[in-house]
Formats: structure tokens, sequence, C-alpha cells
């Protein structure tokens, strides 16, 4: 049978936002595959520059719609680190605690995600009813359903009242039964593990080698988990066990994150009982002074880094964020090859990808190597690269940018 | 574990004479805690016109203006639903307590104008 | 003349099996939502459905053969209500039945999964190729247990015909027990036939954005929504004559056991489709071959034996 190449993307019924893949048949098996992302590119980071910090904050969290905490979380981290701020240990357990409810909440989506790519629409509706009652309490902690705006810089905006916690061990253990009820159906419905294992596999050197992060390289057995390695907030005092597992397949990425859901209540139970008292919130200057400064966090997804860079105004100098999907995209490719068309909504799938997360740097390669544009070139340089696709940007008038530094 | 196909079945059919847990937005209405971020409301007794609120917006939705006279101030607040991410910093940032949000999140309109409102 | 154009026609023909299908589509939708712990469509949906179908433009990809692309959705229909007229309704016997007539029922319902396949290797877009190749390749695979597992209780009863099987067992009421492995493996057989999960691989939305159908818009996309939803009742009205096969004197009584029997069948595809993973291509091949088209075997050899012992 010849090769087809067939595109998955960017518009297609099993991706949520636009990637574009574009796979080389051999009948039904993937003999390439090319990962191609960058539809969705948002200008986040410089956005960020002509921002004072409390403004960021809020660009910050609407870079991933579900792990919006954590990535808050690793910027005010990084600009207290700066300033040379302690926040208060309430504000870090609340921290702890919003992170791991955004975690089962995103566990749970993953599970619903990866129930409809294989066409079990059923577990997919279960595992979002339930995921629902996570976010109702998300709501009621921080307001709002994904962007919780817990987060300020030098603690957090709002306290955990005593009926609050009562309400979150209330809604734990609904969801602890039926997390139960989905551990044991992953492991004994035939078509799920039919589906699901043996695909997409990643060796344990493969998972180093390609700098896989998160449940992806868990599921590899790399023990990477930023909470215990690295740990931050209140993961110093609430213990934390880092799920591995052997499978190195998509199977044991969905086992991971089943466990990380029960490991999570865990946690939870325990931040709610050792909460102790104090302050909410340090008091944080409005100038930043200049430095810079490296932040890690452990998303549902993996590694988060934020680098921040001050230069002693109320604006930072730079901000670079790399979310874990960045990561994992390297990968992806390595998965897909090899396995059957079937199987590539559900690879993609497994690594939970946050496309518009990653879509956010440019490099430009060339003959004569790479090269540091500034804002003109690079805009001459967009006008030219859609000239040659039928269209003119040249007419359309932009503000003239500051340069703040 | 013993493994078979269709294991899901007991407990889907348990669920079929069940409530469904979906709600028929919006004919039926949704049940919204208040601590819920939504519109923020406007108290311009207290105002002193700092303009905090307007310094910290990051999606610069929110605007206080003086109607009144440069003696006899009186303020007015006018906050553009189209731009607000209802993230309530400008509630964080005024000192005198006269921004507090409410947990009213059906806002939509059908034209831009309407979502330009004052406060 | 006239009373054929009206069985063709109106009863039981194309009218009452489009109501009945969009009826039948609504209930399956609902059963399905309510497994799910959802709401469900309102009962008009289906209906709503397909007159917004009805309405949108139709666009003919550039390089399909027009002809042929408009003609399949049609033929599609055409096949399955044809089909629909030789399966006993109301009473024991079928308007036009003869001798033979169940086979020709099992080849008008291949016709429509022809069209699939040609619908999708006529559009000439690669979702559409790769899924009218798994339509094909699900078709060599469920079509043979499926034809055994009809074909038994009909060694059985030593007819070819619906009304001569359904004569045999009314006498023999206690013989239908002995059908029930082939009765299973009729039902699971006509998920594929039906192209519902787990064997919905030629339309897989996640994988293939609609498979065969991708090209297909408007009316004609209208018209094979209908012809498949058409294919659900007549699939559903064939398995519960031939292994339900129970007729209660007078014409309103025997409709009314139809809809009953049909309903019952319909949850258990209904069921069947809601608790499972769709399965790849090949795991659909060997799962066929490996577990459906043995039993159904096991089921014709214990026809015989038996019908050997009885005679």
């Amino acid at each position: 049978m010849s090769k087809i190449t067939i595109p998955i993307g960017p518009q297609h019924p099993s991706l949520k936002e636009p990637g574009c893949f574009t796979i080389t048949l051999e009948g039904e098996k993937v003999v390439n595959a090319v990962v191609g992302v960058g539809y969705n590119h948002r200008g986040l980071e410089k956005a960020c520059e002509a921002r004072t910090y409390i403004q960021d904050l809020y660009i910050i969290e609407r870079v991933c719609g579900i792990c919006s905490h954590t990535h808050s979380t690793a910027f005010c981290q990084a600009v207290e680190e700066l300033a040379g701020v302690e926040i208060p240990r309430r504000a870090a357990y609340i921290r702890v605690i919003m992170a791991e409810l955004e975690r089962m909440h995103s566990h749970l989506l993953w599970l619903g995600v990866a129930a409809h790519e294989i066409g079990f629409d059923t577990l997919f509706m279960y595992s979002w009813r339930d995921r629902e009652k996570v976010l109702d309490i998300l709501a009621e902690l921080g307001g709002n359903r994904v962007n919780y705006g817990i987060n300020t810089l030098g603690g957090v905006r709002r306290d955990l009242e005593p009926q609050m916690a009562d309400e979150i061990r209330a809604m734990l253990d609904i969801v602890e039964e039926q997390n139960k009820y989905y551990i044991q159906l992953a492991l004994s419905e035939t078509t799920l593990a039919a589906r699901l294992s043996g695909i997409g596999k990643l060796s344990h050197e493969d998972a180093l080698r390609l700098g896989a992060v998160g449940p992806v390289s868990r599921a590899s057995n790399v023990d990477t988990d930023i909470r215990v390695i690295d740990k931050y907030a209140a993961y110093d005092e609430v213990p934390v066990t880092a799920i591995t597992d052997d499978h190195c397949d998509v199977f044991g990425r969905a086992v991971v994150r089943v466990l990380e859901i029960m490991e999570s209540i865990k946690m939870i139970r325990w931040s709610l009982d050792n909460l102790p008292d104090g302050e909410l919130t340090a008091k944080m200057p409005r100038r930043i002074p200049e430095g810079e400064v490296f932040s890690r966090t452990e998303a549902p997804r993996g590694e988060d880094t934020h680098y921040v860079r001050a230069n002693g105004t109320d604006k930072p100098d730079r901000v670079r964020v790399r979310a874990a999907s960045e990561a994992n995209w390297h990968s992806v490719k390595h998965m897909l090859e090899g396995d059957y068309l079937a199987d590539v909504p559900i690879i993609i799938a497994a690594i939970d990808p946050c496309y518009s997360c990653t879509d956010r740097s440019i490099v430009l390669r060339s003959a004569a190597g790479e090269r540091v544009w500034d804002w003109a070139a690079l805009r001459r340089y967009g006008i030219e690269h859609y000239k040659k696709q039928g269209f003119d940007a040249s007419k359309i008038k932009i503000a003239e940018r500051k340069i703040i530094r | 574990m013993k493994r078979s196909p269709g294991r899901i079945a007991g407990f889907a059919l348990k669920h079929l004479l069940k409530k469904p847990a979906t709600i028929a937005y919006p004919a039926a209405k949704l049940e919204i805690e208040p601590h819920y971020r939504g519109k923020i409301q406007y108290n311009a007794d207290d105002c002193i016109g700092c303009n905090l609120c307007v310094r910290d917006c990051p999606a610069s939705a929110i605007s206080i203006v003086n109607v009144g006279t440069k003696e006899e101030k009186k303020f007015e607040c006018h906050l553009n639903l189209g731009h607000c991410i209802f993230c309530a910093q400008c509630v964080d940032s005024c000192r005198k307590g006269c921004l507090s949000f409410t947990p009213n999140i059906e806002l939509a309109d059908m034209s831009r104008e309407a979502l330009k409102v004052k406060l | 003349m006239l009373l054929a154009l009206f069985h063709i026609l109106i009863f039981p023909g194309m009218l009452f099996l489009g109501a009945y299908a969009l009826v039948f589509s609504f209930i399956d939708r609902k059963l399905y939502a309510r497994l799910q712990n959802r709401r469900g469509p309102r009962w008009y949906q289906p209906l709503a459905d397909f007159l917004k179908l009805l309405g949108k433009e139709t666009i003919i990809p550039e390089h399909a053969d027009k002809r042929v692309f408009v003609f399949l959705p049609v033929m599609a229909l055409a096949a399955v209500t044809a089909a629909y007229l030789y399966i006993p309704i109301w009473s024991s016997t079928s308007l036009y039945p003869f001798e033979g007539d169940l086979i020709v029922l099992l080849y008008l319902l291949t016709l429509p999964t022809l069209c699939f396949f040609l619908a999708g290797w006529y559009s000439t877009s690669v979702y559409a190729t790769i899924g009218a190749v798994r339509a094909l390749t699900q078709l060599f695979s469920y079509e043979v247990p499926l034809f055994m597992a009809l074909l038994a209780p009909a060694l059985l009863a030593d007819s070819w015909s619906l009304s001569g099987m359904t004569a045999y067992y009314s006498t023999h009421p206690l013989y239908l027990l002995i059908n029930i492995p082939a009765f299973l493996v009729a039902v699971i057989a006509c998920q594929g036939k039906l192209e519902r999960v787990p064997f919905d691989l030629p339309e897989a939305e996640t994988e293939l954005a609609g498979g065969t159908f991708v090209e297909y818009s408007g009316r004609l996309y209208a018209i094979f929504r209908m012809a498949i939803d058409c294919e659900l009742v007549v699939v559903a009205s064939l398995i519960s004559a031939v292994f339900l096969p129970f007729y209660p004197a007078g014409a309103w009584a025997g409709f009314g056991v139809y809809i009953l029997k049909t309903l019952v069948i319909l949850f258990i595809l209904a069921l069947l489709r809601s608790i499972m993973a769709r399965v790849r291509i090949e795991q659909m091949v060997a799962f066929c071959w490996k577990y459906l088209t043995p039993l159904a075997l096991i089921q014709i050899i214990a026809n015989l034996l038996l019908k050997g012992v009885l005679a």
C-alpha cells in the first residue's frame, strides 16, 4: 500500500486547540509524524513587560486555562524572591490546597478527554460530572471556576473559612469514592486496557533523553516531581509522595494520573487539618529591586518554570514562561511513530497538551545561524512572510512600541 | 485483576432513573456561590478619586470620573464589561472599600455599547 | 397496484419507517444520555436535526464523481426501505413473503454499508478514504458471524423465510432458548453493521472527523443520516423477527408487541454502545474472527445436530 499523508489539525475534532500533526501513514500505521505548533501565539510575555507586576499576575494566570494557579504561583514566587519577601505560612498552605484541588480537577478533566478520544463517552461524562464538584469548591474558594485569582504578590487574597474546610472534606469524600471506582474500572475494563496499553511507548531512557516532564515522565519511571525535589510553598511540611509507574505507555500515564488524584486528596486533608493561623499577605513593595529569578512549580502536566528579570521599576524587564506541554512536545513525535492512526489522538492527548500555553516563543534559524531581532525587524519579517502567502499586512497600522528599560 | 468488557454497565444502569447531573440552563437557574467574582458594585459616597483601581486594572476596564466641580467632587465609575476580566483586583486595591463584587454573572448583551455601563 | 404503492410509500414503507426511525433515534439518544447521567435531547431533536440538514447548502467536492456522489445516499435509503417491506410487523407474515426472503433481507442490508464505502471512496478526501477502507474491512469481519447467527435459527426451523420460521417457532417456542448464543452474536455484530461504539471505526469522530461522511453536507447528508436511522429500525426489527417471533392475534395487538420488541432490542443496543470504548480496526477484526464467528459456528453445528436428533 502506498504512503499517504494526512493532516491532523489545525482544526480537528480530537484536538481541543489548534496544532497540526502531519502524519504519514502506511495502511493504518504511522511511519512519520511532524509536530507543528504555533497557531496560537498570544504575545503574553511581551504584554507582561508593558504592565506592572500586579497586572502581570492576571495575565500570567491566563497562560493556561486549566493550570492557572500553578502559573501564578510560579510567578508570585519569583517576584517575592526578588523583593526578598517571605509569605506567611497560612498563605503557603492555602496555595498548596489550591494547587492540589487544581491537580484533581485537571486530572479528572484528562480522564474524560482521554476516554472521549477512544470513543468511551460514558466515562467522559461521569468523570466530568465529578470534576464539576471540584470546580464548585474552587469557585467558592477563589471566586471563579478556572482563573481562581487567589494568589497575589506576597500571599493569597482570600481566607479559607472553617465552614469551607468542611465543604471541601465532604467533596473529597465523594470524589475519593468515585475515583476509586475509576481506578478499578481502568484496571478491569477490557476495551480500555486494549486501547491504552502498549501504545505511545516512551522508555525510561527516552523519557530522560527527550526531557519529558510530569505524569509522562513518571509513567516511564522517572522519579521527577518538583514538589519533592525542589520543595516550594508549604510542600516542605505537607507529605508528598511522587507516583511512578513502569508501564511506559498511555496506560501507565492514566494510572499515574488517577493515583495522583488519590494522593492529592490525602494532601488536601492533611493540609486542612494542619492549617496554621496567621496573616494572609506580607507587605510587598510596588517597585521590585533589580535582579533575576528562576522559579518552578509542579503543574498537573509537569514542571512549569518561570523566569523573571527585574530592573528596579514597577514593571518587569523580561518574563519567560515554559509550560509543561512545551517540554513534552519533543517526546510526542517519538511516541507517535510505529503506532496506528487510531491511536494518534489518544497518544497526543496522553501528554495532556496545552497548545496555547506553548505557543509563546519565536526562534529564528537561518543559514547565518540564530539571530536576535528587534521589534522593527520582526515586523518586517512578518509582513514579508504573509506577503508570500498572498496577504498584505503592511497597511495595518500598529502603535509604536515604547521600550521600557 | 480479572478483565472483562462492559464493566461500567452496572454503574451506568444505576444512573438510568436518577436525576440528571446537568442543568437545563437557561431554563433552570444556576446556583452561584455568594463568593463568586461577578460584576463589581460601586459606592460613590466613600470614593476619594485616588484612581488606584484604575492604575491596577489589568484590562483597562474601569475608569473613575469627576462629574462635580473641583471643590464639590462627585465621582462616577464607568466599567466596560467587554474588557473586564472579573479579577476583582480593583476591589483589593481600593483603600476606602467602595468597590465590592457581586455574584452577578449574566451580563451578556447584543451590542458592544450596552456593555459599557455606569456603576 | 394502489395498495402496493401505499405499502411502499406510506405504511409500512417510507413515511412510517422514517417517522419511526426518528422516534427510535430520539429514544436511543435519550437512553444514551440518561445512562451517562445527562438530560438528553427533547423529543423533536432528531426531526429538527433532519430538517436543519435539509435546509443547509449541499457541497459536492470538486474531484468527486458527481452522479455517484448524489446517487449513493438515495441508494442506501432505498435499500433500507425495501428491506423493511419484507419484515413481518403486525402479523406472523410480512406483506410480500416468499421462500428465501431472509437471504434477500440480508443482501439488502449489506447494500447501505457498500454505499458508505463507495461514498467515502468517491469523496476523494483522505479522511473519507481511510473511513471507506475501514468500512469495508469491518464489513468482512462482522458480516460472516451476523449471517451465520441469523441463519442458524432458520436451519433449525428448516425454512428460509421469516414467516416459515415464525410458524415453526410458534409451535416449538422452547427451541428459541437454544438460539440465545446466536442472539448475542447477532446483537454484537450488528453494532458493526450500524457503525456504533465499539465498532464505529468508519466514522470515528475523534480520529477521522466523521470518516466516510466527511465530505457530505446538506440534503445528501440528511438522506444518509436518515438511512442510518432507518437501518437501526430495520436491524432491530429483523433481530426481533428472528429471535422473538411472538405475534398475538389481531393487527393492533401485534403492532403493539412489535413496538415493544424493537424497543427492548434498542435498549440492549443503546446499553452496548454506552459501556465500551471504540476498538482499533485490527482488534475489531480479531474479535469477530476469534470469538463471534466460532460462537456462531458452534450454534449452527448445535442446531444441525439438534435437527438430526429431532428428525
